[in-house]
């Protein structure tokens, strides 16, 4: 398969009262086309930020990503992302918003029909044609979360950028939307890179689990490839050895090899990652 | 059986009704006796305080003799409005007979000259002070959300902002007389030098919390959404129009209705001292005159004001939840 994305050895380094701060360090990663990796690690290692230099919204200090043989210098639509609070822009419809993102991406390329047909069909994708015309207050935080990506969708990003999508939704409605992500990553075979707390929504989505180490100078620790077969079906896999494999691999790398020690007390962070475990179990 | 249910169920819908009524009432209650109590309550000790201060024009002037005076105010209007139509039916009358005399006449038509009525003064303080706020609006808009997007205009124009705003625009009003008379210069003047100059002071008060509010409200706009237009890659003038007004909409109406409540203030104040006219001159002109019946028309004139401040309050308000997505804010 074809390397489509290249991030290349990027360092990232933030200036601070205190000095400067090394947030990442050599990360290097190549993502081929058709591809869905996540990012998985301990919060404040990092994750987003390796996003936010792929999506441009960041500048990597050393190092850069390689787009298509070009490289990002700026954010833009073929790099799409979807934000983990939704990010709709409030007084616009579901339609709207997703129509101000076709416009601007395609508003040469196609004619009013084919903006408001393309409109449609996104939103069509992500089972929100029903609330086209409901504004992001009206509608609940997984409907909020689909029109986001819907959004990003329309775009026809080269890659698809997701920044925790479902980090903000209840257990119900994220499996839900897992579901729905799948559904539509059968059908459009989307380069996807999607950053994840949730050990099963990683094993279950991905092709491959970047794990990520703690910071300060956060790097990838383990890279691991989920060979199962698609379609995935979260039920049949709760009893699939190979899945619950994957999942424990993670989890011993997340408890045990990058145990986050928290600074207030050792035991409560013991306590909350226990309680995570059987939280994602 | 049967009936027994139709009885409980008929005694049930009676319960409900009663309970129904009772938060009818209570809203009732809240909505209108609440407040009709407070004004009787406010009415009664106005009324018993002003029987009590004697001045050198009579007595303080109580609820009726407001009341009294509101009614001459208007008797006073309509018949200075009789005057004038009469008088231009005489003038077109004597104008239609030298024309008949001298065909190559050309009539003039003589403005009427007559005082100004309590309504006419309303009318023109009412003009003046949208007129200042809306050239406030139309600079202090545009310039908040400039400041607002950039950190460095903001760092280079707030120690300016900061001067100006604690200032009374009051302390503008002469140099404001000043300029006015030595620039706007014109044999036919379009619109009088004392309305510009109310004018100009309404909006040296409006402008400094208008720029302030968009500025702070441009500045505090949600990070996602700049970069979901970052993203899109939304061309400054379309991100601006997109995102940036309509974000910080609820915070530009903040700014207006505060600072339209302290023009309409400093709007009176300026008229009385400067003699230009509106309600300002009508409130000082009453005082100068000294009659036994001034002190209730002044009295008339601070109800008036009042009642006027509140509507426009309110009208700001409206326009805010007709224009804003943001229906919480508009309360």
């Amino acid at each position: 398969m074809s390397v489509i994305l290249d991030i290349s050895k990027i360092d990232m380094v933030f200036p601070t009262p205190k000095g400067p701060f090394t947030a990442l360090k050599e990360v290097d990663l190549q993502i081929s086309k058709g591809e869905f990796v996540s990012l998985i690690g301990h919060s404040g290692c990092g994750k987003s930020t390796v996003l936010n230099v792929v999506a441009g919204l960041y500048q990597a200090s050393t190092g850069g990503v390689i787009l298509n043989g070009r490289e990002v210098s700026e954010p833009g639509p073929e790099r799409a992302v979807v934000f983990q609070n939704h990010s709709l822009l409030p007084w616009l419809t579901a339609y709207q918003n997703v129509e101000l993102a076709v416009k601007q991406v395609f508003g040469r390329s196609k004619s009013k029909a084919e903006v408001r047909d393309w409109v449609e069909h996104n939103l069509k994708l992500v089972h929100m044609d029903h609330a086209m015309n409901k504004r992001p207050d009206e509608i609940s935080g997984g409907m909020k979360q689909r029109v986001g990506i819907a959004r990003a969708l329309a775009m026809q990003p080269e890659v698809l950028l997701m920044d925790e999508p479902f980090g903000a939704l209840d257990a119900l409605t994220r499996a839900h939307m897992q579901d729905s992500l799948m559904e539509i990553q059968a059908e459009l075979n989307n380069t996807v890179i999607m950053i994840t707390h949730d050990v099963d929504e990683a094993v279950l989505l991905s092709d491959r689990i970047v794990m990520m180490t703690n910071g300060p100078a956060a790097t990838i620790g383990e890279i691991l490839d989920v060979n199962l077969e698609r379609p995935r079906e979260r039920l049949a896999l709760a009893e699939d050895p190979e899945y619950n494999h994957l999942r424990s691999e993670v989890l011993k790398f997340l408890y045990e090899k990058q145990r986050k020690v928290e600074p207030i007390s050792a035991s409560k962070s013991a306590k909350e990652s226990t309680k995570k475990t059987t939280e994602v179990a | 059986m049967t009936t027994t249910t139709t009885k409980v169920a008929k005694m049930n819908a009676l319960q409900l009704n009663n309970a129904q009524f009772k938060s009818i009432l209570q809203k009732a209650t809240n909505l209108v006796a609440l407040p009709l109590i407070g004004i009787v309550v406010f009415l009664l000790l106005w009324s018993m305080a002003a029987d009590r201060i004697d001045t050198s024009l009579g007595k303080f002037p109580g609820p009726s003799s407001v009341v009294t005076q509101a009614s001459t105010l208007y008797d006073e209007h309509v018949a200075e409005r009789e005057k004038a139509t009469a008088f231009y039916e005489r003038q077109e009358k004597r104008n239609a007979e030298r024309v008949a005399k001298d065909p190559n006449y050309q009539p003039k038509i003589r403005k009427y000259t007559g005082k100004e009525t309590f309504f006419d003064q309303i009318i023109t303080s009412l003009i003046t002070v949208m007129s200042g706020f809306l050239l406030a609006a139309l600079i202090a808009v545009p310039l908040g959300i400039a400041i607002g997007l950039n950190k460095s205009l903001n760092t280079a124009v707030n120690p300016i902002v900061q001067l100006f705003k604690p200032v009374s625009p009051l302390a503008w009003l002469p140099l404001v007389t000043m300029v006015v008379s030595a620039v706007y210069v014109s044999p036919e003047p379009v619109v009088p030098k004392s309305f510009l100059n109310s004018m100009i002071t309404v909006t040296l008060c409006c402008i400094w919390p208008m720029v302030i509010n968009t500025s702070v409200g441009v500045a505090s706009i949600d990070k996602d959404l700049v970069n979901v237009s970052r993203v899109l890659r939304l061309p400054a003038l379309k991100h601006v129009q997109k995102i940036v007004l309509p974000a910080s909409v609820p915070a530009i109406f903040t700014g207006m209705r505060l600072s339209l409540g302290v023009a309409w203030m400093v709007l009176i104040a300026a008229e009385m001292l400067a003699q230009n006219p509106g309600l300002g001159k009508f409130v000082w002109d009453e005082f100068q005159n000294g009659s036994s019946d001034s002190l209730s028309r002044i009295m008339t004139a601070v109800i008036v004001i009042g009642f006027i401040g509140f509507l426009l309050d309110r009208v700001m308000l409206q326009l805010q939840r007709v224009v804003s997505w943001d229906k919480a804010g508009a309360h």
